[in-house]
């Protein structure tokens, strides 16, 4: 069979370079699953669930596309990426729109976005490409301009305010200063100031932010306001029990006493309707993704590839915990979706590219030594 | 150089791939933790928060049950409910309350007054969940609201009884008036253990009637087991325990009595109280100025509230039970009878009046100018000659006279079935020691005995001692207990239980002695001073006028100077009885600042008696039926 000259068996193996079946398996498992909480979450908009199924494709596509871009020219979108991310930063701190009291969104043209959610990968991109750079002769001082790097988008993020998108911003820019090798002994040191900063940092909150940490400290302190997310989402799991209630069956969700249950707190969803069981399976698709992202990056080629590719596995990594920590009431309330289950279009074309990112450090794994 | 590079690479990839390893296990230990947490919430705490789930998913709603009927003892029904579309709006639920209510303001009206009153009502009930907004729409503005339902999230239509009382003000010290439960009243249901019946009740009964016989009238709250979603909506019923509603409840007022007793006495201010003699039952009981207490029953408008409150003529107060009056006059027969009880005069003892008392280098004097002539005891009733009584008090002497008259129920609570009663004072030395602390002031002095035996001094009664007293006397001295409730009526199961009369004592009473003063006070309507009140009466009555002077002003209000004049005129008072065999009404006027007794109060009593025994309608009453017929009336429907 061909088809416009070429051979349909071609134009599929076409297709499928560079896709790495594994991580796509994994992907598509844990959307499936996504799929079906949302279903449940969203039983009275079932337009969503279509939505979302065209996110995914979408998604996906953007996948494709940057699986076959090879990391060498990944690097050329380094400084680009990172420069036009903080400039819409800074327009979003002067022009940006203002919802529930966070200034995050920007207008271009008849769209707007969050170009926070654009620093995820620029970021990481942008330090990886410097670590590349300065591969052969890093000192300390190497490290202290990447911090520096680091720091500018994420006090511009904290500001807006939003601070679980400066939290994995923050953290996917520490992941590849960690991989970089930044010694233990200045970890150490930054980790014991972080901790003696923590009683100042407090005072940079907001109040609704220092009410979210402390309502997870007790949250019947505030039942109806703060804790009501907490809480309700807490009970949600918890009486999921072993088996959980069975599909479709759960009364927190299908009563709406979870808010926020198709995006942020959909893990409440799947947890009630899904029990023990359903959340064993979702941890451990997750390790599996995370230990592949992981095993590609310990196998790449390039500095640049390594450190994009670690810190990506891991961004996964601070997604997964935080949102799940969140819902199960052992962290703080940020807006951190589930990756690849909350709703949502943005987030997950961000995933799909990271995902992307790691196919393509994995098809050029071999391509060593320029 | 190259080979130092490359080892130098290895060896970055070797510590590259260490920290890798280092990240794994950092992920594992955190989705270790995770699962820790999970297997925390899901297995070990499983019961805890599966509890906590059917908490949230079921709701116990409470099914008000149905407020008993009140009639009056021909059936007539004096306070009613009817249903009525309510809208309520659930704070919580509502993020800009005040443009939410702008909002709902299009489409319904809602007086400036309405939202005081939400306001006032959000401030003291913190946890109701639904607040009224507006009560009793109509029709039209059902209509209006539920077609823009989906614009208010927060705001709901419900049906709800309402309290009615067909007759307006009339006889709204008896009835009371239903106000919104309280906090305190939540304490009472707690301490009570009647909490649980009273959950989603939002109106008890909070004076007169309503409240006396609330536990009668309120009924038996049902519930039910409700799925609810988490913004409190119905999904579906599970089960259903249906409400009991209230027993009805009869009483001995005669509405049609009390109706005519209130156009008697009109704008003044003033008291009656009718007791039939032959079981205690209160027949009318009027104190005005009274209120409407259908402008209580949807939670009354801060303003009239202020209003009732306010006003000088204190119309809350029930003066039949709670206003003290000297009973001037009207003390007379009664302080007769005891000197004929106690041999201290005989019908023919007689008196020269020269108009005059001298005792102790003070005189009293008498209202007739050169005295009433020879004066026996007759002559003393019907004339209400004073002197006579000075005298008469004086021989007695206050020990026996506070005896004597005690067992009338003078001086005490009588006990009837209203909150609020007063106590009165019957003069006596016990008395005085304990009312006053100084000791000179604790001292009872002979002079002060002269002015008690004709009703003034410290004698102070309220009204309904003074009927109580009248109907102890024309029945031979029984004392019932007044009451307003004879009957209690289950309309589930049918079941009546009558209220029998409640004897408190017998007093001992020489027929002959009764029957003299019964016919002295015959001789007051026929030729003595309520005589003109009652020209040309065709039945036979009893009756003696009282006036009592107003001393010294007794609240401590502010009096416009131009009213001082008028409030300080002399209390009208009368008590009367008919007919004068086996007597089936016994009655007490007082008409404040009313001047004579034959002026103001007599005229009163001839009005009531007139209707009670001739069923002659006052002018003002052609309208037989009850006002306010205008509102459609739903009975109580199960």
């Amino acid at each position: 069979m061909e088809l416009a000259g070429v051979p349909v068996r071609r134009i599929g193996e076409r297709i499928v370079e560079g896709i790495d079946p594994t991580l796509l398996v994994l992907i598509l498992t844990i959307s499936m699953l996504g799929l079906a909480a949302l279903y449940s979450a969203s039983i009275d908009t079932p337009s969503r669930v279509m939505a979302q199924v065209m996110n995914l494709c979408v998604a996906l596509a953007a996948m494709w596309l940057v699986a076959q871009v090879p990391p060498q020219t990944m690097m050329r979108f380094a400084i680009p990426a990172y420069v036009v991310g903080v400039a819409f930063l800074v327009a979003v701190a002067l022009f940006g729109d203002v919802a529930n009291g966070a200034r995050r969104w920007l207008h271009v043209g008849v769209t707007r976005f969050q170009p926070s959610e654009m620093m995820k990968l620029a970021l990481p991109l942008m330090l990886a490409w410097y670590f590349h750079k300065h591969e052969t002769t890093l000192r300390l001082h190497n490290f202290f301009i990447a911090s520096l790097l680091l720091i500018v988008p994420l006090g511009l993020i904290a500001r807006q305010p939003d601070l679980g998108t400066a939290a994995l911003v923050g953290a996917a820019g520490f992941y590849v200063i960690f991989f970089a090798g930044l010694s233990w002994k200045v970890l150490g040191t930054l980790f014991g100031l972080g901790l003696a900063a923590l009683p100042i940092g407090w005072g940079f909150l907001h109040g609704y932010q220092r009410k979210r940490v402390l309502t997870l400290l007790d949250p019947t302190t505030d039942p109806l306001g703060a804790g009501y997310h907490i809480i309700q989402s807490t009970i949600a799991v918890g009486s999921g029990g072993l088996w959980g209630k069975g599909w479709l069956n759960g009364t927190q969700a299908h009563l709406e006493f979870i808010p926020e249950r198709h995006t942020d707190f959909i893990f409440a969803v799947f947890s009630e309707e899904f029990g023990l069981i359903g959340n064993t399976v979702l941890l451990i698709l997750y390790f599996l993704l995370i230990g592949r992202g992981l095993y590609i990056a310990a196998n790449a080629a390039t500095v640049f590839a390594r450190l994009l590719a670690g810190a990506i596995s891991l961004m996964f990594f601070t997604y997964a915990f935080v949102n799940m920590g969140m819902v199960s009431g052992i962290l703080p309330v940020v807006g951190v979706p589930l990756p690849f289950l909350s709703y949502g279009g943005t987030a997950l074309l961000t995933l799909f590219i990271g995902a992307g990112v790691l196919m393509s450090v994995h098809r050029y794994r071999k391509l060593v030594q320029t | 150089m190259r080979g130092i590079d490359i080892r130098n690479s290895e060896q970055e990839v070797y510590q590259f791939r260490m920290r890798i390893g280092i990240a794994g296990a950092a992920v594992l230990i955190a989705f270790g933790l995770l699962a820790v947490r999970f297997l925390y919430l899901q297995v070990w705490q499983h019961d805890v928060y599966q509890a906590k789930a059917e908490d949230n998913r079921i709701s116990i709603v409470p099914v008000t049950p149905n407020r008993g009927l009140i009639v009056d003892r021909n059936g007539v029904v004096i306070a009613r409910n009817y249903s009525g579309y309510t809208l309520e709006i659930f704070p919580r639920r509502v993020r800009n309350l005040e443009r939410l209510i702008d909002e709902l303001a299009e489409l319904v009206e809602i007086q400036p007054r309405d939202r005081v009153r939400f306001r006032k009502l959000l401030q003291e009930t913190r946890n109701a969940e639904s607040l009224p907004i507006r009560n009793r729409l109509s029709d039209e503005e059902v209509a209006r609201f539920v077609v823009n339902r989906y614009r208010f999230e927060g705001v709901e239509l419900r049906a709800r009884l309402f309290r009615q009382y067909p007759f307006g003000d009339v006889g709204s010290h008896v009835l009371g008036y239903l106000g919104r439960v309280t906090t305190q009243d939540q304490q009472y249901f707690e301490e009570e253990g009647t909490s649980a019946n009273y959950r989603g009740t939002d109106f008890i009964g909070k004076s007169g009637v309503e409240a006396s016989y609330e536990a009668e009238l309120h009924g038996t709250t049902g519930f039910e087991q409700v799925e609810i979603d988490a913004g409190g909506r119905g999904i579906r019923t599970l089960s259903r325990t249906p409400a009991l509603p209230g027993n009805d409840v009869t009483l001995t007022l005669d509405m049609r009595l009390q109706q005519v007793a209130e156009i008697a006495i009109g704008d003044r201010r003033g008291a009656l109280v009718a007791i039939d003699p032959s079981d205690g039952g209160i027949l009318a009981l009027v104190s005005k100025p009274g209120f409407d207490p259908n402008l209580f029953v949807d939670g009354i408008d801060p303003q009239y509230w202020a209003e009732l409150n306010t006003n000088i003529d204190k119309p809350l107060n029930n003066r039949a039970i709670s206003g003290m009056y000297p009973p001037g006059s009207t003390f007379k027969p009664f302080m007769a009878l005891a000197a004929l009880e106690m041999g201290k005069r005989t019908p023919r003892s007689a008196i020269s009046d020269p108009g005059f008392f001298d005792f102790g280098g003070r005189r009293f004097r008498d209202d007739k100018k050169g005295g009433h002539g020879v004066v026996d005891l007759y002559k003393s009733i019907v004339e209400s000659c004073d002197t006579y009584y000075y005298q008469l008090a004086n021989d007695m002497g206050i020990e026996a006279i506070a005896h004597s008259l005690a067992p009338f129920g003078f001086g005490a609570r009588t006990g009837i079935d209203l909150a609020g009663e007063q106590v009165g004072v019957l003069p006596s030395p016990e008395w005085k020691l304990k009312r006053f602390k100084r000791p000179d002031m604790q001292k009872w002095y002979p002079g002060e005995t002269i002015s008690i035996g004709i009703g003034q001094g410290y004698n102070s009664y309220t009204p309904i001692q003074l009927a109580q007293a009248m109907s102890v006397l024309v029945n031979g001295g029984t004392v019932y207990k007044p009451r307003l409730l004879t009957r209690i009526n289950n309309t589930r199961t049918g079941d009546l239980r009558e209220v029998a009369p409640e004897v408190i004592r017998k007093i001992k009473l020489k027929r002959d002695n009764v029957e003299f003063i019964k016919r002295s006070m015959v001789g007051v309507i026929k030729e003595g001073t309520g005589g003109r009140a009652f020209n040309g009466a065709t039945y036979a009555a009893g009756g003696k006028t009282g006036t009592a002077q107003v001393i010294a002003i007794k609240q401590n209000e502010k009096y416009e100077e131009a009213k001082v004049a008028e409030r300080h005129r002399d209390h009208s008072l009368f008590i009367a009885f008919a007919p004068v065999d086996s007597p089936r009404i016994a009655l007490a006027i007082i008409v404040e600042n009313g001047g004579f007794g034959a002026r103001a109060a007599a005229p009163v009593a001839r009005t009531v008696l007139d209707y009670f025994m001739l069923g002659k309608v006052p002018a003002g009453m052609d309208q037989p039926t009850p006002e306010d017929a205008s509102i459609d009336e739903e009975e109580e429907g199960d």
